[in-house]
């Protein structure tokens, strides 16, 4: 089964949040949804779980109870503890008696929670209430999962044990979405969106980003170009979208954070002259 | 500039009770580097840092910023953005920033071009790149020699986090020393020399290969990632989905063709230098 937005735009007011968007998120995969403030992410997530009508377009996801949403805003009840919070969720979804409870020791041994069962909420680790609030978005184990920015603020370590959980659910054949302004995510996910201004920059798989970008990107401590470079390190990117970069620069295999950069650079200098 | 370098601790030690917070630190940051400290929750980062600022006494060791103890005066020449930035979000800019010269005394600083339309706008309605600038304004505004940035680039776009990198390079470049808490990659990448705390203490520090030391990765591909990880996870493995692969830390490559060929899948097992990350999952699973 695969679910996903077509041609979806989104206005709020004067404000376009989404324009022609098309994503597929197909069961048993991962799909990262990447880019900074305001680019789009969570009016795509909310569009795709119905909380967000799109003005255009078409959203093919599937009813409530096979839907799993973890909001960006914490996602668990800090006045209750772990094992409170996973059982009202289940409780939601009609998920009651042993069957509740073997449902609740199998998700709190696999994001090894178990020894925190009986703590408040609000007495977690960052990393640790993230879990949680993806522990009782997948407790009906849904056909979609849709998480906005699990992994934001979480530290390495509980980024990567939270990967693990979020994999696992594609593994065993979800659709899972997820947005995250981390690109190094992106980057491992089976098929990356990248969003800017409302728009998909680019998308595919990483492998695929790589393969489709065109253009040369060469470093040196002065660019030729300032509008067209960006800082890496002690010397500066810059981005020759025709192929046209000067002899003397030395030409780089651009990574990601490259790629997303000189993409984003395209869209705002479209027009003016390189 | 004072002293030979901007910030330097000495065998620094922080104990809370019986527990060691922060056990035996010396790290320096010097005039003009950039230095980034990495570690997990409860490594002991935020323990050393306000030690640093002097904020926390020490138990055991030595603090010297910009020259001697850190006290009231010397703190007057550090620039500090925590992560919340620091601003108050119910003034408008051009508010804050008039907070800001006042606490200092010193002149009002000039907004950058990008930043002018927000003069009159209160902060907390500022898209967050844009707060994110202007925090590092207001942090800078009185020309310090010492720079303390909490996760300064978080939420903001590849492009918008290359022109904050550009400010904090202005710095640096002037002989300021820049101290970085970060647990973005990307980010760690953009410093002189990295620093990586694990259990109050400092494990590694220098580049990134020296920081991942001899910790090793593996990269598994099969023609099914999915079954490949579910086997690989129910094993207890530290696997890691990267693509349509997945990576495994600091596994023995035997063990881990076992798990395939008891889940009856065939595929390739390659050694790969390991992460940062994949460093620190060790060190916290040790």
């Amino acid at each position: 089964m695969t679910f996903g937005v077509e041609d979806v735009s989104v206005t709020f007011g004067d404000t376009t949040a989404l324009r022609d968007v098309t994503i597929e998120v197909p069961a048993g995969t991962v799909v990262a949804v990447v880019g900074g403030d305001g680019a789009g992410k969570t009016t795509l997530l909310r569009t795709l779980v119905r909380e967000a009508s799109p003005d255009a377009g078409r959203v093919s996801a599937p009813a409530k109870a096979e839907l799993g949403f973890l909001p960006a805003s914490s996602g668990s009840w800090a006045a209750l503890t772990v094992a409170q919070n996973l059982d009202f969720a289940a409780g939601a979804y009609g998920l009651t008696g042993a069957a509740r409870d073997e449902r609740r020791s199998e998700l709190l041994a696999a994001a090894d929670l178990t020894a925190a069962k009986d703590r408040l909420a609000s007495q977690l680790s960052g990393g640790m209430r993230r879990k949680l609030g993806f522990l009782m978005a997948i407790v009906h184990r849904p056909g979609l999962v849709v998480l906005d920015e699990p992994s934001t603020g979480v530290d390495p370590v509980s980024r990567v044990d939270l990967w693990r959980l979020i994999a696992q659910e594609a593994a065993s054949g979800a659709a899972v979405i997820m947005s995250t302004t981390y690109l190094d995510e992106a980057e491992r996910a089976g098929h990356l969106v990248v969003l800017d201004g409302g728009e998909v920059l680019v998308q595919g798989s990483y492998d695929e980003v790589r393969a489709t970008f065109s253009g040369t990107v060469t470093s040196a401590s002065t660019p030729v170009r300032e509008a067209w470079s960006w800082r890496r390190g002690h010397d500066r990117h810059e981005y020759w979208p025709d192929d046209d970069a000067s002899a003397d620069r030395e030409v780089v295999a651009p990574d990601l954070e490259d790629i997303v950069i000189a993409l984003s650079l395209v869209r705002r200098l479209a027009g003016v002259s390189a | 500039m004072s002293g030979d370098v901007a910030l330097r601790a000495d065998a620094v030690t922080r104990r809370f009770g019986h527990f060691t917070a922060v056990s035996d630190v010396s790290m320096e940051v010097g005039h003009g580097e950039v230095v980034g400290l990495l570690g997990a929750n409860g490594a002991g980062k935020t323990t050393l840092m306000r030690m640093l600022l002097g904020l926390l006494p020490v138990s055991d060791g030595a603090v010297t910023m910009l020259g001697g103890p850190p006290n009231r005066e010397r703190r007057r020449r550090v620039g500090y953005v925590p992560q919340n930035l620091g601003l108050y979000r119910d003034l408008t800019l051009a508010e804050n920033l008039d907070f800001v010269a006042e606490t200092y005394g010193t002149a009002v600083p000039s907004l950058p071009d990008d930043l002018l339309p927000y003069a009159k706008v209160l902060v907390g309605s500022m898209p967050l790149g844009a707060q994110r600038q202007a925090a590092f304004v207001a942090a800078l505004s009185h020309g310090p020699e010492l720079v303390l940035l909490d996760e300064p680039t978080s939420g903001v776009d590849a492009l918008a986090r290359a022109r904050l990198w550009d400010t904090i390079r202005a710095q640096s470049d002037e002989g300021v020393g820049v101290l970085v808490t970060t647990h973005y990659m990307q980010e760690a990448q953009q410093c002189d020399r990295l620093l990586l705390m694990s259990h109050g203490e400092l494990v590694a520090q220098g580049s990134e290969a020296d920081v991942v030391g001899d910790t090793r990765a593996l990269s598994v591909r099969t023609d099914d990632w999915s079954a490949t990880f579910a086997a690989l996870n129910a094993a207890g493995v530290p696997v890691i989905l990267d693509g349509r692969a997945v990576r495994v830390a600091d596994t023995d490559p035997a063990q881990v063709r076992s798990i395939l060929d008891g889940a009856g899948i065939e595929g390739t097992v390659e050694a790969v230098p390991a992460t940062i990350e994949e460093r620190m999952l060790v060190l916290a699973r040790a």
